[in-house]
């Protein structure tokens, strides 16, 4: 099985850590995947902001980045629903397979221990995209449960937007902090030390605001807890 | 669509507003949340929804495909049952024919049947302006009334109004309410009650909406909770009922389907407390009804956007909508608020006004919407599909301009994210202009020295 990992514009930028801790993970798991080089960004910002045209472009860029890979793998929900929902309709042709991680942990390697160890006090926030778009469902909570020394707390309306939404975070400013206020007061009332969530999009909102209103709560990409073990423990 | 909205800032705007209105926030939080939870668990009884959804949407689109046959087999079916039918193009139109069908009549007061078809067509000014006095007889649509207010949610249209509000403006506006009136719901209820059950008797004209209309047998249908339709309905002499073209069912036996989708989508009952169906007059009364065009043809051509004429306005979108919780219905400066609202405005008035333009964008694209809606409306995708037929704000064009060019190549993107991690340590804590937006109540993120792919190279990956 060819595999590559699509690391997303977001990730590759912003969030190299996320990316190494994938690549790591996959490889304890004995997958070896590969990085196309020429890969950006799958359109999903320029489409969702009302650029349909450009998003095209970067979309027919991405299926022949990805084409001849059996499967590809990207930690991001959004983007990865991008692909297998919005494509479709964006006229692509030869649409490669993407899995978001859960998925493809769960749903190709068949896999939700990986072998981890994190002991630490951990909420996870499911993010819009994945539940709904994806419909990945207790997938993360699984594999999470099943991480050595932590600790899932269950948060209250989990299922709410936490109000990013790409450009909406900027247009709307002012729901989207209503949003996110809301979506803190929850995860405080857990007690959780981390957030965990499987888009870094939406961690660059929640935990922005969290870092704004100094609360200590850290947030993670779900690959990154994951990819903690014993030896490598914080 | 009603004029009343005209001048309206755009959506952003009004909601900052509303946002900071905590009464309001508490209100809207409280209603939505407890209709929800209802929902759900009505939904959750049945274990066929997802057909009887995916049937409402078969129905409803075999029915937008062929309406022009549907819509001629109801006027020989209401016709035939002694009933008349009007065309009207759109809102000036249908106000004429209404306006001229209760002059004809002598009368100069009307009962009303809430109905969000006379709503968008502003029917109650436009018969104002005729010297016809129009009276809401359902009981949240009578206080928007009494307060000379907007209606804010589809099913609970004075959901922004707390009970004091309501007893004073009772006490204020509504003739006769009693001068101990409290501020309990049973006592406001039955001041109401006895106020309309006087109009009920006096009317000689009613002007309803309707839920459903049959073409196989011409019936018309409504549902409801409190009563007053039924009286509005059968008491009057002349009934008008203005009900717009997509509200249309093949057969009876289509009622199956949308009976069990609509109360428990909307009230989150199992079934209502009325349900009205009258097929053409009754003798010794008159029926009249009025098919409201009002750019519902122009939204049936566009091949994404027509799937909200499926709509049967249960407003079960509105009740999981995280951003109607927090901006309320007046933000989106129309009868249909919410997310039905931001893809169905826009189509029906276009987009040539601020507030419409940023109607589309008025939503996070979550989903819950589509998750939620009966007849399966991909709102997320309209509005997306909108978003890309809107005009776009200059410096926004340009910035996605450059993003797109950046990430036309790989090697662009390489260089740009370098030169991002040498000027790391320059990037300001609030930004400027637009994207104020972020920083004003969010730390920047920290910019890493090294990007993936340049990690991935330097580790020999590669
Ligand atoms: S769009 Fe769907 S959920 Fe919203 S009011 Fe219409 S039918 Fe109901």
């Amino acid at each position: 099985m060819r595999v590559a990992l699509f690391i997303t514009c977001v990730n590759d930028t912003l969030f190299p850590g996320t990316g190494k801790a994938t690549v790591g993970l996959l490889r304890r798991l004995g997958v070896e995947v590969d990085f196309p080089l020429a890969q950006t960004c799958c359109g999903q910002m320029h489409l969702n902001t009302g650029y349909r045209d450009e998003a095209v472009k970067l979309a027919g860029r991405f299926a022949e980045t990805f084409a001849g890979y059996d499967a590809v793998v990207a930690p991001s929900g959004s983007c990865a629903a991008m692909v297998r929902e919005q494509y479709p309709h964006l006229d692509i042709e030869n649409i490669p397979k993407v899995y978001d991680l859960s998925e493809f942990l769960v749903d190709v390697l068949k896999t939700t221990d990986v072998g981890a160890y994190f002991p630490h006090k951990v909420t996870y926030h499911p993010t819009c995209h994945s539940l709904r778009g994806l419909k990945v469902g207790d997938k993360p909570f699984t594999l999470l449960e099943n991480v050595r020394g932590l600790e899932l707390v269950p948060l209250p309306g989990a299922e709410e937007c936490c109000g990013f939404g790409g450009t909406f975070a900027v247009k709307n400013r002012d729901v989207s902090a209503a949003m996110c206020a809301d979506k803190i007061g929850n995860v405080m009332k857990t007690g959780a030390e981390v957030l965990c969530a499987a888009d870094n999009s939406c961690l660059l909102h929640i935990g922005g605001t969290l870092k704004r209103q100094k609360s200590g709560v850290r947030v993670l990409h779900l690959a990154e807890i994951l990819a903690s073990t014993e030896e490598g423990a914080e | 669509m009603s004029g009343v909205y005209i001048g309206m800032p755009a959506f952003p705007q009004n909601a900052a507003k509303a946002v900071q209105n905590s009464q309001l926030r508490f209100n809207l939080r409280k209603a939505t949340h407890t209709i929800r939870g209802r929902r759900a668990a009505v939904v959750g009884e049945l274990a066929d929804w997802a057909e009887l959804r995916q049937a409402g949407k078969t129905i409803k689109d075999h029915t937008l495909r062929h309406l022009d046959r549907y819509l001629i087999e109801l006027e020989e079916k209401v016709t035939a049952a002694g009933g008349v039918v009007h065309w009207a193009r759109d809102a000036a139109e249908a106000n004429r024919i209404v306006a001229r069908l209760v002059k004809d009549t002598g009368e100069t007061e009307v009962v009303k049947v809430k109905s969000m078809a006379t709503m968008e067509i502003g029917l109650n000014e436009a018969l104002a302006e005729e010297g016809i006095e129009a009276f809401e007889t359902d009981l949240a649509e009578l206080i928007v009334q009494l307060g000379d207010d907007f209606p804010s949610h589809i099913l609970v249209p004075a959901i922004h109004r707390n009970r004091a509000e309501i007893r004073e403006l009772f006490l204020k506006k509504m003739a006769g309410a009693p001068k101990d009136l409290t501020d309990e719901p049973r006592a406001l209820a039955e001041a109401a009650r006895l106020y309309l059950r006087k109009r009920f008797l006096e009317a000689k004209v009613a002007i309803s909406g309707a839920n459903f209309m049959i073409a196989e047998t011409g019936t018309l249908v409504v549902l409801e909770s409190e009563g007053n339709g039924r009286m509005c309905l059968t008491l009057p002499k002349t009934l008008i009922s203005v009900v717009g073209i997509e509200k249309l069912l093949p057969a009876w036996q289509d009622l199956e389907v949308f009976l069990q989708l609509l109360p428990r989508s909307s009230t989150g009952e199992r079934m209502n407390p009325y349900t009205s169906m009258w097929t053409g007059a009754t003798e010794g009364q008159e029926f009249h009804l009025v098919l409201l065009d009002n750019g519902r043809t122009s939204v049936l051509a566009d091949k994404v956007g027509r799937q909200a004429l499926r709509c049967i306005r249960c407003s079960a979108c509105l009740n999981v909508c995280p951003v109607y919780e927090r901006a309320g219905g007046h933000s989106y400066g129309s009868v249909y608020p919410g997310p039905i609202g931001a893809i169905l405005t826009p189509q029906l008035r276009g987009m040539d006004t601020e507030l419409d333009r940023s109607l589309p964008y008025a939503s996070s694209l979550c989903g819950a919407c589509y998750e939620v809606c009966p007849v399966a409306i991909d709102i997320p995708s309209v509005l997306v599909d909108l978003r890309a037929k809107a005009r776009h704000p200059r410096t926004e064009k340009a910035g996605m301009a450059a993003a797109g060019w950046v990430f036309s190549r790989s090697k662009r993107l390489a260089k740009a994210q370098r030169f991002g991690g040498r000027m790391r340590r320059l990037v300001p804590k609030r930004l400027p202009g637009p994207l104020s937006g972020w920083t004003d109540t969010r730390d920047m993120p920290e910019i890493p020295a090294e990007s993936f792919r340049d990690w991935w190279v330097r580790e020999g990956n590669r």
